[in-house]
């Protein structure tokens, strides 16, 4: 396949960013994360893959606790931000999610100008204390989406007037401004054109360099294009984690080489 | 030949005939559209029958019949009266001596006697006199006497009253109505705008001319105060809770449950609810439109909830996880982005739930918040949530259920002011709802 060009520039082992130990997750009586453990490496993007269901997007809203909003979910297990449990009793999960930023599925900024969707998280953060610093955030974070080209002269324009991969853009640049150390993204490109996906992809390569990215994604080519590392779920179990390369060309699980052929899924 | 060439030679069904199906299938669309057109027709020939049936006999509400006498009364004539024994008598004398003086400048002759003239304006020397005795500086000066006339005068000009209804009455005589007609051609009787129903308060049982809304106008505004101030923050604080914090459990469903329940009840359960607690229990004042308010809020606040929760679940649940992801509390959540979406459907609601609650009757029937409120108005307006009042709808209901035909009409006419209070409050629904309404 030509477009399964792999990243093959990585040369060190980061630290891990995330690490999770033993992670169970039930919806009710519904068991649907069993037994994950997993590295998940600073400055790197991680790919998870996997067929629907198989509760990918389930682990990767643990990661910024956003699982606490749903009633029956209940969560087992630790998970260790740079060596902390996120799952603390101590922690305050608005405080780590300022640090881990999400990026969803389908494109939801605000109904409110494109300047108050960047500007929305630092300003409840108290990161800019001038209308200046507050302006610098903006401009930074929408020029690293990508955005800033298209959107400098309506920053009072609605987010919402945007087109769909423009929206995306925005809600990244809406989540990049806080200045995450991690980037959860939960299949970004689901619901944009192949151009406007090419640009998060490309945005996503360079987000690499500041942030540790985990993506959710359906599509393995892009897994393959943008992820070095790749997590494969199947039925709740993390059946395969390793080197992207590795998974795509030389799946040590025959589900995992099932999935990447297309047989299961 | 195959079945496929068999099937091939068979006449195919073209598009233009139209089959027995189909043909079944457009009847019936067009039988659905005919019954709604019907449906549609048959509501806007009411609401015109109802519209119309309220502006033809709530309209003689606001206009009323006058007698108009310029007149100038001496020092002398003063003097005189003040000295006699039947001091208003004397007035009246002067009053008719004028009224006969104009009637005969307009070469009207007819036979005016001071009896005649009572019945068709009541007792004219009480205020007459009283006037002069308030304003001695007037004496000597020409004044225009506007004085009402009697009620089936008025009722005589408004259609209510003919010559065959009076054949034997106690209080009118035929010949009084031939008086009336010959001041009405010299210009001395007319009908004017009625200011009093607008801003009077309630009269006597046997004085419609005299009886305004404006009192319980002033009730309904007190009240509607105080079930704005409390239903708004508890209910709008209520619904943000129960939607957004609560936790599902077995105590919030019970409390669901019963919210809906509350907002079925009948409004009179509310009244009993109002004269046991807070007049018995609590000894607030009767009839008060605190007392009255009160009880409003208790039957608005569930009708206030549940439109509130409404327009909060509808905000997409991606605004919520898109606050969320950034970083935002829970309660930032709810206030920076939440609230503001679910702010027309909550506006729409509360102004629903007040409309409601300014048309209500039955409980301010139980809390006394009926009846004649003539004390203290127009003065006693600051102290208005705890003096006795009364409140539109009750007003209404007041005059309906009294004898005197004359306040049928003030009954339709009080119906008029409170559908213009209840419009007016609707039109600001929608307006609001667009002026807040945004789009994701």
């Amino acid at each position: 396949m030509n477009d399964m060009r792999f990243v093959e520039t990585r040369v060190t082992t980061n630290e891990a960013k995330f690490t999770a130990k033993d992670v169970q997750v039930y919806y009710g009586d519904n068991h649907a994360i069993k037994d994950v453990s997993i590295d998940i490496e600073d400055k790197t993007v991680t790919a998870f893959i996997g067929p629907s269901g198989c509760g990918k997007s389930t682990f990767l809203r643990c990661l910024n606790r956003m699982n606490d909003t749903i009633d029956i979910c209940r969560v087992e297990g630790d998970i260790l931000l740079d060596g902390e449990d996120i799952y603390d009793k101590k922690v305050d999960p608005v405080q780590l999610r300022a640090r881990v930023g999400m990026v969803f599925q389908k494109p939801n900024p605000f109904p409110k100008s494109i300047y108050d969707n960047v500007a929305y998280g630092p300003r409840i953060h108290g990161m800019a204390r001038t209308r200046a610093d507050l302006d610098e955030i903006v401009e930074k974070s929408l020029r690293r989406a990508a955005l800033w080209d298209e959107a400098k002269d309506r920053l009072n324009a609605p987010g919402t007037g945007l087109s769909g991969g423009q929206q995306q853009r925005l809600c990244i640049a809406r989540a990049v401004a806080t200045e995450p150390e991690v980037l959860l993204m939960d299949e970004p490109c689901s619901a944009l054109d192949p151009i406007a996906t090419s640009q998060v992809e490309e945005l996503i390569a360079d987000l690499r360099t500041r942030f540790s990215v985990v993506i959710v994604t359906h599509s393995m080519q892009q897994a393959a294009r943008v992820s070095q590392k790749t997590a494969f779920f199947h039925l709740g179990d993390l059946v395969e984690y390793g080197d992207t390369g590795h998974i795509f060309t030389n799946p040590e699980d025959p589900r995992t080489e099932s999935y990447i052929t297309g047989r299961i899924g | 030949m195959t079945d496929t060439n068999a099937s091939r030679t068979a006449p195919k069904a073209s598009l233009l005939t139209i089959d027995s199906h189909t043909k079944r299938r457009q009847a019936a669309e067009k039988r659905f559209r005919v019954y709604g057109i019907v449906a549609i027709v048959i509501g806007m020939l009411f609401l015109a029958v109802l519209a119309v049936s309220i502006i033809r006999s709530g309209l003689p509400a606001f206009t009323k019949t006058i007698v108009e006498v310029e007149f100038t009364l001496t020092q002398d004539e003063f003097d005189a009266a003040e000295k006699q024994l039947f001091k208003t008598k004397a007035y009246a004398g002067y009053f008719n001596a004028a009224l006969l003086t104009k009637l005969r400048e307009q070469g009207l002759d007819v036979e005016v006697d001071a009896k005649a003239i009572e019945r068709i304006l009541g007792k004219t020397g009480g205020t007459i006199r009283e006037f002069y005795r308030a304003n001695t500086e007037q004496i000597g000066q020409p004044v225009a006497f506007k004085l009402a006339a009697a009620s089936r005068v008025d009722g005589y000009f408004k259609g209510r009253v003919s010559r065959d209804t009076l054949q034997d009455s106690r209080f009118m005589q035929l010949s009084d109505l031939d008086l009336v007609d010959a001041l009405y051609s010299a210009g001395i009787i007319r009908q004017v705008f009625n200011w009093t129903f607008i801003t009077g308060a309630d009269s006597g049982v046997d004085n419609p001319g005299g009886a305004g809304i404006g009192a319980s106008v002033v009730g309904s505004f007190f009240m509607m105060l105080v079930v704005l101030g409390l239903s708004l923050p508890i209910g709008v604080a209520a619904s943000i809770y129960l939607e957004e914090f609560a936790p599902q459990n077995r105590i919030t469903d019970f409390i669901e449950v019963n919210i809906s329940n509350l907002a079925a009840v009948p409004s009179i359960v509310y009244g009993i609810l109002g004269l046991s607690i807070f007049i018995q229990v609590m000894h607030l004042p009767q009839s008060a439109p605190l007392v009255g308010g009160l009880v409003l809020t208790l039957m608005t606040l569930p009708r206030i909830i549940i439109p509130a929760r409404a327009a909060l679940k509808a905000v997409p649940p991606s605004i919520r996880d898109a606050a969320l992801g950034v970083g935002a509390s829970k309660v930032q959540t709810v206030f920076h982005h939440v609230l503001p979406l679910a702010t027309p459907g909550i506006l729409t609601g509360l102004i629903i739930g007040l409309g409601q609650a300014l048309g209500e009757t039955a409980p301010l029937l139980l809390i006394g918040m009926v009846g004649f409120v003539a004390r203290g108005y127009p003065d006693g307006f600051i102290a208005g949530f705890t003096d006795p009042n009364s409140a539109m709808p009750a007003q209404i209901y007041t005059w309906a259920a009294r004898a005197d035909v004359g306040f049928y009409e003030k009954a339709w006419g009080g119906i008029i002011i409170l559908l213009i209070f209840l419009l007016t409050m609707n039109i600001l629904a929608v307006i609001l709802r667009r002026k807040f309404e945004r789009r994701w």
